[in-house]
């Protein structure tokens, strides 16, 4: 709690429904990407770089698998005697039953006690399930220096896509003057990217008015924002320049896969000032066989490669056999693709073998093409 | 818990690797592009359930210390477990006949002395092999032996193998002696440099090699052990895969021969995991113009060029029109634009930019200095 004095609390219990089979057993935020992460590494790996010691995990849907991944807090660099990573699931209180998290703000508003250990000044509130690289060291001077509120990041977004975000209004001098959650008709571009910044004795006031508050949604978006507008609050709008992806849909979660392959992909993982840090694995380095063919790809520690690979993002262990080829995929850990196997645009879940000879997606399919089950192939 | 503490022992003034030693002990070469050889020896330990290990430097301890820290990576238990890096205090760096494992041994009596196990398990930091200290040490408590040794059969013995030591054994599989390969032939029992007896026996053998000379090291009492007949010294046989790293060609030779997936399967099991410090770096990028066959590449490189029958260390830059055969890259490398490489150990951080060719033969492997600009 030394280094800004701002504890940061990782919103991490999104269901993800629209990734299908990818989100039956674990949270959105536990998803694999690029090669070898969970997109929490990201949010978790940011929090590490840019100096915050103290972070919170709100988990509730299908938590087992994060919980423990999260709390190994050493993979993160958030180890040392100051700093630690917290799950947070609901829990019982002595004074109160059992409640799940009824929305994003009653997550934070149900570990006031466990933020009030920390009396930190600012509290960081982030979503468990986008993709980026931000200092929010930086974002942290910007709302000192402005003397808000609250300050919130934001992304320009295409005009025809920001009727899908939370869009700020804001006047010349960055105050936000208006929010307006998915709007059809959208006056600006600034999307929200869920992250939010606040001075934490004035969010703490408001999140004990929102608990007693039935007619609340308890959620950031629809209630305390609105709320904090309606009071004349400051709260201004941190422009964020660079990638940023929420990957909702399979067609996403593979766009963004294929980002990387990009020479100069804005993520750029490479960076050694600032590593995204996630779990090890005892893996070798990747084997390319005598009769591969590798164009455009993504690959990473333990695959294992006999045939083709092209345009196409590989995770830990993947096992690609003679003669198969791989087009325009995303092979997540474990997928072992036998001989002369064709798998064309598609995603392929972790652990998912496709036999020998089975042609899996098309190259002319408007989506992208789910495989989270075994496929047999010829005998 | 085993019963026995584990040892890493580092190479004796008898072996030499040009090059690659001149900056660092063999045990922190890099191996395979991700590994260091000193894993191969921790990690055989660790599955073993030794959890006291004393790594032992002769020489430029900075990378191994670097390298190995609190030993968390080796998955030895950060409570009851114990990981420590010893030397020599008077002797370390100094290049003489008097730097000897015994002589840091003697030093660091007390940790041995202190080490609440009745066995040792000793092994080298230079030899890559897998093997199960567990049954090892079981193996010798069963044949109440005061010394079991292990040792590999090689028929190459003629062409390979030459700075390490070879076993004479009886029917009974009694070590007779311990003696220097000397090419002569082409069948040998290759000593492992890895030892398995009681503590006590052990400080004994210790104090007795300094008794009876100052540059004696521990295979050398050992030997002494076997000829006397004083001791019971058995041997037992290793199989699967086994490299000993006693000159540059054995170097080269050993990474280029685990490019082969079917003989990596000798060494490699996914039961018997090998550890190592990670470096956290983002997986390859291959790009339009790579072409690469037979090879084994590390995570963090970039791809451009192509790449045959060669071991890429981690974080390497291959640039388009390269090209890179037979050789070992160690991490952070750069291969320029149109640059061919061919039979070459191009050493950590080495750039190969104004060359336009380095080209030597398999049997003979050229060697690129540690961070040079070529």
């Amino acid at each position: 709690m030394k280094q800004n004095n701002m504890l940061a609390m990782i919103l991490a219990g999104g269901r993800g429904s629209r990734l299908h089979e990818l989100t039956k057993k674990v949270a959105k935020p536990a998803v694999y990407y690029g090669g070898k992460y969970r997109i929490i590494d990201f949010p978790l790996s940011n929090c590490a770089n840019s100096g915050i010691d103290i972070v919170g995990i709100l988990t509730q849907y299908e938590s087992v698998l994060l919980n423990s991944y999260a709390a190994a807090g050493g993979r993160w660099g958030l180890d040392t005697r100051d700093s630690g990573v917290f799950v947070l699931p609901p829990r019982e209180k002595a004074e109160e039953n059992l409640n799940v998290y009824r929305g994003t703000a009653d997550a934070i508003s149900q570990n006031i006690d466990f933020i009030d250990t920390y009396s930190p000044e600012y509290v960081l509130v982030l979503s468990g399930d986008h993709i980026y690289k931000m200092n929010y060291a930086k974002m942290l001077a910007f709302h000192k220096e402005l003397k808000a509120d609250a300050t919130i990041a934001v992304i320009d977004v295409p005009k025809k896509e920001a009727s899908r975000f939370g869009i700020m209004n804001t006047d010349e001098d960055g105050r936000i003057v208006e929010f307006e959650e998915k709007p059809e008709h959208p006056k600006s571009t600034l999307a929200s990217m869920g992250i939010y910044l606040f001075d934490w004795k004035l969010l703490r006031r408001m999140l004990v008015a929102d608990m007693k508050d039935d007619s609340s949604n308890h959620d950031f978006g629809k209630d305390i924002i609105p709320k904090m507008l309606a009071d004349g609050r400051k709260l201004v709008a941190y422009n964020f320049k660079g990638y940023w992806k929420d990957v909702g849909t399979i067609d996403s979660l593979w766009e963004a896969n294929m980002d990387l392959l990009d020479k100069n992909n804005e993520l750029d993982l490479d960076d050694p000032s600032w590593k995204i840090y996630t779990e090890d694995s005892n893996s070798l380095p990747h084997y390319i066989g005598p009769n591969a063919n590798i164009k455009n790809a993504f690959i990473t520690q333990g695959c294992i490669i006999a045939g083709e690979v092209k345009n196409s993002v590989l995770f830990t262990d993947v096992k690609v056999g003679e003669g198969a080829k791989i087009i325009d995929s995303v092979l997540m850990p474990g997928v072992e693709v036998e001989e002369g196997a064709v798998v064309t645009r598609a995603l392929v879940a972790d652990g998912v073998k496709i036999g020998k000879q089975a042609v899996v997606g098309s190259a002319d399919s408007e989506h992208i093409e789910l495989v989270a089950k075994r496929v047999k192939g010829a005998e | 818990m085993s019963k026995a503490f584990g040892i890493v022992n580092f190479s004796n003034t008898h072996i030499w690797v040009k090059g690659l030693q001149a900056y660092r002990p063999i045990g922190a070469f890099s191996f395979l592009g991700r590994y260091r050889i000193i894993d191969f020896p921790i990690s055989n330990m660790s599955n073993s359930d030794i959890d006291h290990i004393q790594v032992y430097i002769r020489r430029k301890p900075r990378s191994l210390t670097e390298h190995i820290g609190t030993g968390r990576h080796y998955n030895i238990n950060s409570k009851r477990g114990k990981l420590r890096i010893l030397y020599a205090e008077d002797g370390i760096d100094n290049e003489n006949i008097y730097n000897t494992d015994i002589g840091a041994f003697r030093e660091n009596m007390e940790c041995i002395e202190r080490a609440p196990y009745p066995y040792v398990v000793i092994a080298p930091s230079y030899m890559i092999y897998k093997v199960d200290f567990g049954a090892l040490l079981q193996s010798h408590i069963n044949s109440e032996a005061d010394i079991t040794l292990l040792y590999h059969a090689v028929d190459n013995a003629n062409e390979s193998f030459f700075n390490c030591n070879t076993l004479n054994l009886n029917r009974q599989k009694g070590v007779l002696s311990i003696e220097p390969n000397r090419g002569t032939a082409k069948s040998r029992n290759i000593f492992m440099d890895t030892y398995v007896m009681k503590k006590e026996l052990f400080i004994e053998l210790i104090e007795k090699a300094h008794k009876m000379s100052s540059m004696y090291t521990l295979a050398d009492i050992v030997n002494v052990a076997c000829t006397t007949e004083d001791y019971d010294v058995r041997a037992i046989s290793h199989r699967g895969y086994f490299a000993a790293i006693t000159d540059f060609k054995s170097y080269y030779d050993a990474n280029i021969d685990l490019i082969d997936y079917k003989t990596a399967l000798n060494l490699f099991d996914d039961e018997w995991p090998i550890y190592t410090r990670t470096n956290d770096s983002c997986p390859t990028q291959y790009f339009d113009t790579a072409e690469v066959k037979n090879s084994i590449v590390s995570n963090g490189c970039h791809i451009e060029g192509v790449i045959e029958n060669s071991v890429i260390g981690r974080g390497c830059v291959i640039k388009e029109g390269a090209v890179v055969k037979n050789s070992v890259l160690l991490p952070g490398t750069v291969i320029g634009e149109n640059v061919h490489v061919d039979s070459f150990v191009i050493d950590k951080g080495a750039r190969l930019i104004h060359a336009n060719e380095l080209t030597a033969e398999p049997s003979n492997p050229g060697y690129v200095k540690r961070q040079d600009t070529l």
